[in-house]
Parts: structure tokens; sequence; C-alpha cells
């Protein structure tokens, strides 16, 4: 259908690239300073977790596998490492919910057209929601989610979906909703955050990232854009 | 026991559009003047620099440009019997912070009212009749008209830089650009911007079908562009990353690119940021302003005097700020007494999504304002007696970014997750448009604010409470909007259409994105029994109290609203500098 299933642009084009836009001409010469400030993309193998505890990592890769699944349309969550963009979500602002207005009152039954209303923060939702599901597939099927079959797994996900799996503590829902959100911003989100490791998810869709200068193609039309993405820290693919 | 400041003449509470202009046209008269800001100072160097500003999710998924809700927000209802709950975490309307406000991380869409609009309640009652208006609508003249304000439109478009194509310049209708728009004294001050695939498509089928087409008019600068104040805009290079995002190029108008490098020149204008006014004090009889009561960065409470106070902050923070100070009556709807606080208004939008297997949009070259309108069905255009609602819409199809985070569309049906999710975001990425309509929202008894009495911010004052829903005039309105986008929608032969209108049975929903468009709570109008400001933007209680911004609009046009805004403040600029700082007084008699 187009330029989406080579994921490497030609080096045609990369010439191209360099010739007629600024901004990666500006990213390539400051490219070494960037890249020196962030960190390097981390081996998920050997990654250790600050967010969650042993158990707790075993459910989130076990599921971010599901979400985004390596498959043949590409590689997936896995690959794109964001196992490691959550828990560095769930250990900033975002995580401890420090940007939203968490005073009480907090309704119990409130309508969710009012949007999020629980006591609870990002971090303590996943907390609560992998211990939870956790006992849920060892009373359903003996064993923790991460040792569970992949139809298992997809059966329990799409169980919280749905809101058909209630959990004791927390709401399976709204666990289900930030697991999912935050599996799609790590695969999406620039790999200075941890995940979309070289740019994995961006080379799937055939965004290009922080190119950030397109003047020269407004008036192209139909015509895909040939170049591969680049990062903020200058990484190319 | 607050400390106090050396007095000044003028405080200025917020720095965004309007208090940016306030400060400059004010300048000249030599008067001292302190801008209080709650947020941090930020320029496009280094705040907005490339590349670190183009990162969807630090801007576009987790806001950091808006004001977090930890620090202010509202709480919201559906209706008066209702209890209200808070707006804990952004999602339908992001209210700015800092330096440049709204400003700073708007698209850029930069309208005139139609002339009917400014006389919204006298036009229908004496085109289609007063029981046109249905009962519990609560619509207003605003007190001034579009002719009135043309100059004042003129003077925002040249300093702002806005690309675009007069549609009718004194009456002669021009080419290519809005047949339906009021007269204009000049041209744009720059070219329409080029579009993008996406608005050629939709021109041509809007053309073909008898509609009259026309580039959106933009705060994103189509060639190098110097305004009145000696700033100068670079052209756009659409990026992607405009609305949320600071410019990274000098090309979206802002404070920051067409004003405040200039007014920071000026010896009689100062700065404070990180100081939240709390109030705004006034004298014994509750009929004069001695000046305003802010938090410093440290925490310390400081008053500072001063013989004018012009309020600029975000709309719904400029009604909360007079609730908080006494400055007019409350609105109660029960008892229909006070006028502050009602009004309040919104938005109404709707769109179809078009899907197609052959063609190749580039969804992420794009920027603020990269589209094409049309206003055929604009609020001047349709028979409300016929039709059965009030009010209208512009129809655009825009490209404005590709982020993947925010803006992957995928087919109806698509899986949310999984293999399928995958394989439907590999296929259709960059192969969808949108048809969207922009429209009014019409004012009732039971939409307004007042304060909470439950919740508080961090200094123990009472949350803004917002009472709204949508109502079935509205609701006829963008369901009348989908039936004339369908056919140019389906005239494109799109391999599958995806429609998001609103229905009879859809409530107001605080969670996805809608416009950051909130206006009215501290209307203006020609009566004080029916408004809190006149005509010049004065608060009828205390004279030496203006408030700039869209909380002075009666309800809201089918229009992003900055343009209305900025004519708005050059006219009460106008007013306060040749009239009131002569002889300050009430400048229209009650």
């Amino acid at each position: 259908m187009s330029k989406k299933s080579e994921f490497l642009p030609s080096r045609r084009g990369l010439l191209k690239a360099t010739a007629t836009t600024a901004a990666a001409v500006a990213l390539a010469s400051r490219g070494g300073s960037a890249l020196a400030a962030s960190p390097p993309a981390v081996d998920l193998k050997s990654y250790a977790p600050v967010s969650f505890d042993a158990d707790e990592w075993r459910f989130l890769l076990a599921a971010c596998d599901r979400l985004i699944p390596d498959d043949d349309t590409g590689p997936g969550a896995l690959a794109a490492n964001v196992p490691v963009f959550i828990d560095r979500q769930m250990s900033g602002d975002f995580g401890h919910a420090r940007d939203w207005y968490m005073k009480g009152p907090f309704a119990k039954d409130a309508s969710p057209l009012l949007g999020y209303q629980s006591p609870l923060t990002p971090a303590e939702v996943y907390h609560l929601g992998i211990k939870d599901a956790d006992a849920y597939c060892r009373d359903t099927f003996g064993k923790p989610f991460a040792e569970l079959a992949p139809e298992q797994r997809d059966q329990v996900l799409a169980g919280l979906d749905k809101g058909e799996l209630k959990l004791p503590n927390v709401d399976g829902k709204a666990f289900f909703t930030f697991l999912l959100q935050n599996t799609k911003e790590g695969f999406f989100a620039d790999p200075i955050h941890g995940g979309n490791k070289h740019m994995i998810g961006w080379a799937m869709l055939g965004f290009p990232g922080a190119r950030g200068a397109y003047l020269e193609w407004v008036d192209q039309d139909n015509v895909p854009y040939p170049l591969g993405p680049v990062s903020l820290s200058g990484e190319r693919r | 026991m607050a400390r106090t400041e050396k007095p000044v003449d003028i405080v200025l509470i917020g720095l965004g559009w309007t208090n940016s202009i306030i400060g400059m046209e004010l300048a000249d008269t030599g008067l001292t003047m302190v801008a209080l800001e709650r947020g941090e100072n930020r320029d496009t160097v280094p705040d907005f620099a490339y590349p670190r500003m183009i990162d969807e999710l630090t801007y576009g998924v987790r806001y950091k440009l808006m004001l977090p809700p930890a620090q202010n927000t509202v709480t919201m209802r559906h209706d008066p019997s209702g209890t209200a709950l808070p707006y804990r975490s952004l999602g339908s309307f992001l209210p700015g912070i800092g330096v440049g406000g709204a400003g700073v991380h708007w698209n850029g869409h930069t309208w005139r009212p139609e002339e009917v609009e400014m006389r919204l309640k006298s036009y229908v009652t004496e085109t289609f009749g007063a029981k046109t208006i249905p009962e519990g609508m609560a619509i207003q003249d605003y007190p001034v008209s579009y002719d009135e304000l043309e100059p004042y439109f003129d003077q925002f478009e040249k300093m702002a830089g806005i690309s675009g194509k007069a549609g009718n310049i004194n009456g002669q209708i021009q080419p290519g650009g809005n047949p339906f728009e009021g007269p204009r004294s000049s041209e744009y001050p720059n070219p329409p911007l080029k579009g993008t695939y996406n608005c050629r498509l939709f021109e041509k089928a809007a053309s073909e079908m008898g509609f009259h087409p026309f580039p959106l008019p933009a705060a994103n600068a189509s060639q190098a562009y110097t305004n009145p104040y000696g700033m100068t805009l670079g052209p756009c290079n659409y990026c992607g990353f405009c609305e949320r995002f600071g410019c990274i190029n000098y090309s979206k108008s802002s404070p920051q690119t067409c004003i405040l490098p200039a007014l920071k020149k000026k010896s009689n204008f100062s700065i404070r940021t990180k100081c939240e006014v709390i109030r705004i004090d006034l004298d014994k009889d509750k009929t004069r302003a001695t000046g305003v009561t802010y938090v410093d960065e440290h925490g310390e409470e400081v008053f500072q005097p001063a013989d004018l106070v012009i309020s600029g902050a975000y709309s719904y923070h400029n009604v909360r700020l007079l609730m908080l100070s006494g400055i007019g009556e409350i609105y109660d709807p029960a008892k229909k007494t006070g006028t502050l606080g009602r009004n309040y208004a919104y938005q109404m939008t709707g769109g179809y999504s078009l899907f197609f297997k052959d063609k190749t949009f580039n969804p992420f070259v794009g920027t603020g304002s990269n589209a094409v309108s049309m206003m055929d069905y604009g609020v001047g255009q349709i028979d409300f007696g016929k039709e059965g609602f009030i009010g209208g819409s512009i129809i655009t199809s825009a490209q404005y970014n590709g982020q993947p985070i925010r803006s992957l569309d995928l087919p109806a049906g698509s899986p949310a997750w999984g293999s399928g999710w995958k394989k439907a975001a590999h296929e259709w990425y960059g192969h969808s448009m949108s048809i969207a309509s922009h429209g009014s929202n019409m004012s009732y008894d039971t939409c307004y604010f007042d304060l909470d009495p439950t919740y508080t911010d961090a200094y123990g004052q009472p949350l803004l409470r917002m009472t709204f829903d949508w109502k079935p005039n509205d609701i006829r309105m963008t369901q009348f909007m989908k039936a004339k986008i369908e056919p140019i929608a389906k005239s494109l032969s799109p391999d599958s259409l995806k429609a998001s209108f609103k229905t009879e049975n859809s409530h107001y929903d605080l969670r996805p994105y809608q416009t950051t468009h909130n206006v009215g709570g501290a209307i203006m109008g020609a009566d004080p029994k029916t408004s809190v400001l006149n005509r010049y933007l004065q608060t009828w209680d205390v004279h030496n109290v203006f408030v700039m911004g869209a909380s002075a609009f009666p309800q809201n046009l089918q229009f992003n609203p900055t343009g209305l805004v900025g004519a708005l403040t050059y006219w009460a600029a106008r007013a306060i500098r040749e009239d009131y700082l002569k002889d300050p007084r009430p400048l229209v008699q009650a």
C-alpha cells in the first residue's frame, strides 16, 4: 500500500533528506551533545525496574506482549522497551498524579462523564490491578498471568477491557485503560522516554519523528514521504 | 499580614494575549504597569527551542505547558440539582499557564464573527420572530457592533500577521475568499498558507457542489512578516507541532513572537512571574479597587496597590476572581438574581473521518491552521425558522499533525489492541483526512458558573463550579451539519467513513479533548441587569476594574474566539487610553 512495508529508508532517500531538511541537518550537528544527555536504549532483559517488584514486572511484560505483540506486522511492545517506559512513567509526575487535583472528597459512584474521580494515583492502580489480576489468574488457571498461554492472557485482558472481570480492590477497567494507554504511549513516544526503542513504533506507521520541517512536502499530493524517523537525541533509522 | 509593594498606576492580572496587548497599547502613557503572572516566564529560546519542544508525550499528552489541575481547576456538574466533582485531570479543555498563556499553545485559527452574531438576539427576533428562541435560552446582543469593531479586528490581524484571503473588502466580494464574511477594510497582512492534499480534495469537492471554500485564516505566517510593533515572524515550516506546543520557528503568532520583546523594552512596564493573584481588593464602599493581593513564589501574600486593575486571566479564571473579590452579584438561576457567572457556553463540534486505501496524506506535514473552510452553513446563512434551531458552523478540512499517540485515527470497528490493532494502525496511518464542523453554542439559564461549596484550591479558596450540558437546540444544529457534510465526504468516495457527532442522547463528556473555547460568565452588555461588563469591558460595579477575554461573550460564536478577543482588547485599550485615563469614571451610565 505504501512505503511502510519497508521500515528502512533507501540510501537515496537519506541523501535527499540531508540536502533538503534543515531540521535533520540541525539534529545531526547537535546529535552528539543530545545523545550524551539522554540515557542509551537499555536491554530489557537486564533492566532493573524501579517502580515494580519482580512479580509485577513479569505481569507487565506479559501484558505488554499481548497488547502490542510481535507479529507479522513487525516487532512489538517488548522489542520497543515499552515496559521500561511504563516503569519510568510510574516513578514520575504521571505515576504519582502530581499534576492532578487529588483533594477529597472522592465520589464513589461518579458518572464516567466527569472524568477520573479515584483517590488512587496511576501507580497505585497498577500495583492493585496487577495484584488482583494475578490472584484471579491463580484462582482460575492455577498460574499467575505471566505463565498463561497467549490466548488465556488475551482472555483476561479482554475481560478487564470490557469491564466483565471485576477486581476486588481496584476498578479493573480503569487499570486496563491506563495499561493500554501507557503501552501505546511507550510504543510511540520519543525514545528519550525509555520506550519506542530504535523508533520501532514510528517506523511501523511511517511517522518521521522529530524531523520538524516539511515545507517542501506540503504540495506533493499522494506522494509517500520517503525518509525514516529521527529522534530528539539525533538517532536515525 | 500581607507585605505591601510599592504602588503602581496599573496592575495587569495574567500575561497572555490580552494583557500583552494592553501593556503595549498603554505603554506610551508613561504610567507604571506591572503584570502578575502565576506561571513561569517563557521565551521562544530556550523554552520552545528545537528539538526539545517537539516531544509529543511531554507537551501533547502530559500537558506540560498547561495549568495543572493540582494548582487550580473547576468542578463540573450537568444540571443545577447535581453535585459537582472536580476536573481532576485534563481532558475536554486545556487552560494555559505562564507568560504567553494560551497564546503559546493555540492552533492559530483567527476569525472575525459574522455581523449577525454580534447582534444575535435582535437578528433572530427581527428575522424569524421572538418565538424562535426556545424557553430557557439566554442569548443576548453584544453591546458593540461588527462595524464598530472592524478597525480593531484589522489591528489585531496586522499585529498577529494573519495569513488568509479576504472575501469581502469594503463590500466588494473577492474571489477565493469567504463571501459571507463581514466587510473588511483591507486584505489580510499575509497571503494564505499553501494547504496539504486534503485541503485540495475538500476544496474541489465543495466547489463542485456549489459551496464557497476558502483558506482558513491562520496565525501561522506564510512568509516573513514584520508587524507594527517591529516584531518579525518567519515562514512556517509545517513541523506538525502547533497546538499544545510552543512554536520552534517564530512562525506562530503569540505574545512571544508578536509583542513581548517589544513590550519588555518599555521602562514603565515590568513582569512578576510565579505570582498568583487571589483577589482584587476594594475600598470600604466596594465601588473602587485599591489593588490586588497575590501569593508570590515563596508563598508570601503581597498587596499590590494600583489605581487601575485589568484582569486578563483565562476566561473562567476572570469569572472566579471577580467572585472571590465580591465584584458583582453571583448569578442564581432559581431566584433569577445576579449576573456574575451566567451565560457560560462552550463549542459544538463534530466530524467525519475519511479513509482511503489509495491516498497518502503524510499527516505529519501540518500546521495549526492548515485548512480549507466553508461558511455556507454559518449562523447568517441558515433559516432558523425552517430548520428549528439557532446557530451555525464552519465546515473545515484540516491537517494539523500526525502525532501517533493522539492523532492515530482508525476506521470504525478496528480493534483497540493486539495484532488486529497493529495491522490497522500500519495500514491506515497516513491514509485518512477529516471534514469537521466547528459550531456555535447558545447560552442557557441553566449553564453557568458559581463557587463550589466543597472543593478548594491550595489557598483554601473555593473552586469555580461549572454547570453545563448540551441542549436540544445545539444537538439539532450539529445533526444538521452532519447531514450537510455527509454528501461532501461521500463525493470523495472514501473506502471507509466514520462519523462523530453528538446525538440527542449525548451529555457533556469532560474526558475527550473538545476545545479550549470556554466563554461567558462575566458577559458584556448594554444593561447592568443582564451583564457584568459594559461595552468597554469595564465592570458596571467597580469602574477601575476592566476584564479582558472571552468571559465577555454572551453566547459562543461558531468560531474560535481569539479574533474577537483580540479586537475587543484593542477596542477596550483605546477607550482606556483616550477616555478613561483622562477622567476615570464609569464609561457608560447605567
